[in-house]
């Protein structure tokens, strides 16, 4: 027999994971409900999210872990924009939220590299109160976090200092309803800072930073030979795994090459409009 | 446990034993045959409801946590013994053949026409992204939904 609790707020859902830490989070459904329908996953005990209002701020610097990938297709990071447009399907997105892409932590995790390109931080919020987790402290492994039993993922954190622009793309075998081969982000500022991040290259986000000190040492308009030696320590900076979907070589070169194009697309002037990247 | 919730604007009760999908219960506990039960993980689209007015897969929706949601299905988009618009242009265009996916494609429809009456081609295509038509019939599907955007233009 199913045990479902409806918290009112986020208060009640911390006393409620408090009392039960053993019990299932459940948000959008997405991931959750493919495990139950496979039979590897019985639930007992279910918190449901869904419903709390409060997960579903949504600023340009916080974002609450309910803001569904449909909320995010409009938002005002261009990046986080064109990630939320390729997750899954329409009907994915309008279930499937932040917080649990960010929960799930699955190396393909599309949302994964935006907040490792902006060292975005992870606020957690138990019934003893809240801490803010850095994304690297956060993801420890394929599927694993920092979080504790008893904490719940209540929103983002995004730095002050936004890019100028910011640019995602993904390869997979088609447009909707795949799992990344290789995933990109790449952020820039106007003075030549520079942030490369990758998703299913490694068991965690991984973040190219010889590769972005290199460009940003290259200043404000980088060369093909800049360009060319980005490409080139990105690649390097990954650790993909040969699996069905790819291989490492190939997964290997791909980020490479997502990482120049991408960063051309950041030089590019003017293609995304006004307004933080 | 009992869930309530309304479905196609009527309140229903039923018990949920565990953790089943919105989908078992509608087909199994509620009657309500018309969406279907195919991939079970969110990737065909054959079972696409409305819940709370967005389009999402029934079978990755916890039966229990509708309780409280509204939640129309295909058979609920349109009067008894009427056609939804998106229903006619489908009919009139040939766009069903075995006929398997078309509840998931006429609710992903209607919900993109109901949010935007004129789509374009793109517009249309990336709506219905998420179903999968196994006789391959995208081709009628989408000249009945072009068809549709444009008397409503």
């Amino acid at each position: 027999m199913l045990d479902m609790i409806r918290p009112a707020d986020v208060g009640e859902a911390v006393d409620a994971l408090d009392a039960h830490p053993q019990a299932t989070l459940l948000a959008g459904g997405t991931d959750l409900m493919v495990e139950v329908n496979f039979g590897r996953l019985r639930p007992d005990r279910v918190i449901a999210l869904r419903r709390l209002e409060e997960l579903r701020e949504n600023s340009p610097r916080r974002i609450g872990a309910g803001v569904t990938f449909r909320t995010l297709e409009s938002g005002p990071h261009n990046a986080l924009a064109q990630i939320a447009r390729t997750i899954g399907s329409p009907q994915i997105r309008e279930a499937a939220t932040l917080g649990g892409n960010i929960g799930t932590a699955s190396p393909a995790g599309d949302a994964l590299p935006f907040l490792a390109g902006l060292d975005a931080r992870i606020e957690l919020r138990s019934a003893g109160g809240k801490r803010l987790v850095p994304w690297d402290e956060f993801f420890t492994g394929v599927k694993q976090t920092s979080r504790r039993p008893q904490e719940l993922i209540t929103a983002v954190e995004l730095p002050d200092d936004l890019p100028d622009r910011s640019e995602f793309a993904k390869i997979g075998q088609r447009s909707a309803m795949v799992i990344s081969i290789v995933s990109a982000c790449v952020f820039r500022w106007s003075d030549g800072r520079t942030r490369a991040a990758f998703g299913s290259v490694g068991p965690v986000p991984v973040r190219a930073r010889r590769a972005e000190e290199m460009i940003a040492a290259a200043g404000p308009a980088p060369g093909r030979k800049d360009l060319d030696e980005f490409a080139r320590l990105a690649a390097e900076e990954t650790s993909p795994i040969t699996d069905h979907r790819g291989s490492a070589d190939y997964r290997r070169r791909a980020a490479g090459i997502l990482a120049r194009r991408l960063l051309e697309r950041c030089l590019s002037p003017g293609r995304n409009g006004e307004g933080p990247g | 446990m009992m869930v309530t919730a309304e479905i196609n604007g009527r309140s229903r009760t039923w018990e949920v034993t565990g953790s089943e999908s919105l989908l078992y219960s509608l087909r199994e506990e509620l009657g309500l045959w018309g969406s279907k039960g195919a991939c079970e993980q969110g990737e065909c689209g054959s079972c696409t409801i409305l819940l709370d007015e967005r389009a999402v897969c029934a079978c990755l929706v916890m039966a229990a946590d509708a309780h409280g949601s509204q939640v129309v299905t295909v058979e609920g988009l349109s009067e008894p013994g009427s056609l939804h618009p998106v229903q006619r242009a489908l009919v009139e265009a040939g766009g069903v053949q075995c006929g398997f996916c078309t509840p998931g494609f006429v609710v992903a429809a209607a919900a993109l026409f109901r949010e935007n009456p004129s789509p374009d081609r793109e517009d249309i295509r990336e709506a219905l992204s998420g179903n999968i038509c196994r006789c391959t019939g995208y081709g009628a599907i989408l000249r009945g939904l072009q068809t549709l955007a444009g008397e409503e233009r």
